[in-house]
């Protein structure tokens, strides 16, 4: 079939599609029982984390708490607190350095090209995508020494290697997403502040960093989400003291200890601040989402 | 592109990056690859002795050895799931997409109902579907609302096997995978008109054919005997885990079709293409490049998948294991480095033929553009 017919003066088609109220309602029936399907874990996390150890214990998942109580939540605040507390002296420094890393790397890989710049950048990315176990036994072997010796000082030693590990293997998304994001600004734009004179760092702090905002914005929201979700480093790279809230919760619902009522409002409270988030600043959220594809 | 004495500088600004980068992915890698060629252990590092040199030992016991059927099963495991998952996210995805396309009202609503699970970590996913799974009173029990009979099936604790096959035909599987491949590319490379490639491709076809049909990738490769399927346990991973990352494939649809002008489709139109037609005529081809990236992205995701299946099934249900906790738990529990680093190196053997494709071409477009 050719796409390129030549537009004939005809009424377009859309009086004659909203004439089919069936297709309407397909449409909308479909999207609705969707809908419901994607939100049934939510509806049984929320009734079942304010039930109490009794109810939870003894009656079927579906129906909604008898009497609703909190005290759920109160037990998984209690376990859970210190780990939600070094989550965010974690995601906080990382996301920042982050960001700003991000941002030098893309503004130099937009717009001053240099040879090799074409093999390095798909080779700084291949780090995005392996699987990290690929290099956590050097990774432990070479943070160890490190760790004790902050601890050393007594300073939380786990909680800064987990920095620099996720700021290190941070360093090929946020460098994609600022790169991807600067190669929009117009060379003119530099190139104008470039006959005024202003050298690599007045380039940047004058004309790129101001202009910045949003892809600041997509990068930090990534970063976040993706460092408070993160598992791997933060089981293999923590002490029982700097244990990150998805270590934490892993633990609490592996052992057999905890009720489900507690192991639900425990989702619930390690789940709030990406959720957050995500129902608040969600546009960019999906930007930096798409962005994960490469291409951008 | 800016010319000006600013070149230095913007060579020194990257170099720490390049520099991390080298050392943390490229030295680090290089540093797990050589520990699998060793029987480096915790005992050794306890008492201060030199780790040994065993050259491909780790892999052959991997592959082949009487203790390490935990692996076999994890390779199954992966790549049953793999496909399973990606099916799963590609079609739910399309539909949701195509669905939200259709200029639908409240659509931010059902738009943001179907992305929520991506913000969550997998960890989170995996505490609320161990409860949603739980054989006695979550899923199952739904039915009985409205008062039909309960499901018996037991979810991530199911011993159910289907497709059961001796892991001795695992090389001619390979073998079938890759003719595969090549008869795609040699159709592809005829369709241009390349007949040298399509030619050498051919051959290389009927080489494959050739090998498979006297049996020979069992004979050259003898492994274990031993039986390995689809567990039925797997559904409910990839259940939770299509929760979580169908909206992105969904997202990723919808951008496409937002991407295609009304111009085209009214075209379509015109042409007497009804409102099906104008999707299999005219926009699924042209959501192709998605749908690879899609593959792609989810592909890798689901190869190293870890915190989920380690929060729903714990250490020891080898019913949804994978190398990827395996690994965790044969390093840091086991205290063999020498194994866990080799199913590392696997791990991203697997990941590399996924990616490196994916990234080659992407930069090659590029530079063409």
């Amino acid at each position: 079939m050719s796409a390129s017919a030549p537009s004939l003066p005809i009424p377009s088609a859309q009086p004659k599609r909203t004439s089919l109220p069936f297709r309407r309602t397909a449409v909308y029936g479909g999207l609705v029982i969707a809908s419901l399907m994607f939100l049934i874990p939510v509806y049984i996390v929320l009734i079942t984390s304010f039930k109490t150890n009794l109810e939870v214990a003894n009656t079927t998942m579906w129906e909604a708490p008898s009497s609703w109580t909190l005290d759920g939540y109160t037990t998984a605040f209690e376990r859970l607190s210190r780990n939600f507390a070094n989550s965010l002296l974690l995601v906080i420094p990382a996301t920042f350095l982050s960001a700003v890393f991000g941002s030098l790397n893309g503004y130099v890989l937009a717009k001053w090209r240099f040879p090799g710049a074409n093999i390095i950048f798909p080779l700084m990315l291949f780090g995005m995508f392996i699987p990290y176990q690929a290099i956590l036994i050097p990774l432990v072997s070479f943070l160890n020494p490190m760790v004790t010796f902050i601890n050393g000082l007594s300073l939380p030693g786990g909680l800064v290697a987990l920095i620099l590990v996720h700021v290190i293997y941070g360093l090929p998304i946020t460098t994609l997403i600022f790169r991807n994001y600067y190669t929009e600004v117009p060379d003119e734009m530099l190139e104008a502040g470039s006959i005024d004179g202003a050298g690599f760092w007045g380039l940047y702090w004058y004309i790129v960093l101001p202009i910045s905002l949003p892809g600041f914005v997509v990068v930090i929201i990534w970063q976040f989400t993706q460092i408070w979700n993160e598992f791997l480093f933060g089981v293999t790279l923590s002490n029982p003291q700097t244990q990150p809230i998805t270590v934490a919760l892993q633990n609490l619902a592996g052992s057999q200890i905890a009720d489900y009522n507690v192991q639900m409002a425990g989702a619930i409270i390690a789940a709030l601040p990406t959720l957050l988030v995500y129902i608040f600043l969600g546009r960019y959220f999906i930007r930096g989402l798409l962005a994960g594809s490469v291409k951008g | 592109m800016i010319k000006n004495n600013g070149q230095v500088m913007a060579l020194l600004v990257l170099l720490p990056s390049i520099l991390l980068l080298g050392l943390f992915v490229y030295g680090f890698i290089g540093w797990t690859a050589y520990t699998s060629l060793t029987d480096s252990n915790g005992l050794q590092q306890l008492s201060g002795l030199p780790s040994n040199f065993v050259q491909l030992r780790n892999y052959s016991d991997l592959f082949n050895g009487s203790l390490n059927e935990r692996f076999r099963i994890d390779i199954v495991n992966t790549l049953f799931f793999t496909l399973l998952f990606i099916l799963v996210c590609l079609v739910l995805g399309l539909t949701l997409a195509i669905l939200l396309d259709q200029k639908i009202q409240g659509e931010t609503v059902f738009r943001t109902i179907f992305l929520f699970p991506m913000a969550l970590s997998f960890v989170v996913t995996g505490v609320v579907w161990k409860w949603l799974f739980n054989p006695e009173r979550g899923i199952n029990s739904l039915p009985e609302l409205i008062g039909l009979p309960g499901s018996d099936f037991r979810w991530f604790i199911s011993e159910e096997q289907w497709l059961p096959f001796n892991w001795q035909q695992m090389p001619t599987f390979l073998t079938m995978f890759a003719l595969g491949l090549v008869i795609y590319f040699a159709l592809r490379w005829y369709a241009k008109k390349r007949a040298q490639w399509a030619a050498f491709a051919g051959a290389i076809a009927l080489l494959l054919l050739m090998l498979i049909t006297f049996d020979v990738p069992r004979q050259a490769l003898p492994l274990i005997s031993e039986e390995h399927g689809f567990n039925l346990a797997l559904f409910a991973v990839v259940i939770a885990a299509g929760w979580q990352m169908s909206g992105y494939t969904m997202a990723m649809y919808l951008a496409g079709l937002r991407g295609i002008s009304d111009d085209l489709r009214e075209a379509a139109r015109v042409d007497g293409a009804g409102e099906f037609g104008v999707y299999r005529y005219v926009v699924l081809p042209l959501l192709q490049p998605i749908t690879l990236s899609a593959v792609i992205i989810l592909g890798h995701i689901s190869l190293k998948i870890f915190d989920l299946v380690y929060t729903m099934g714990g250490d020891t249900n080898l019913f949804i294991d994978m190398p990827g906790l395996n690994m965790y738990l044969t390093t840091f529990r086991g205290q063999q480095f020498g194994m866990g680093a080799a199913i590392a190196t696997v791990m991203l053997i697997m990941v590399a033929f996924v990616i490196v494709p994916y990234l080659v071409t992407s930069f090659r477009t590029e530079d063409k553009r």
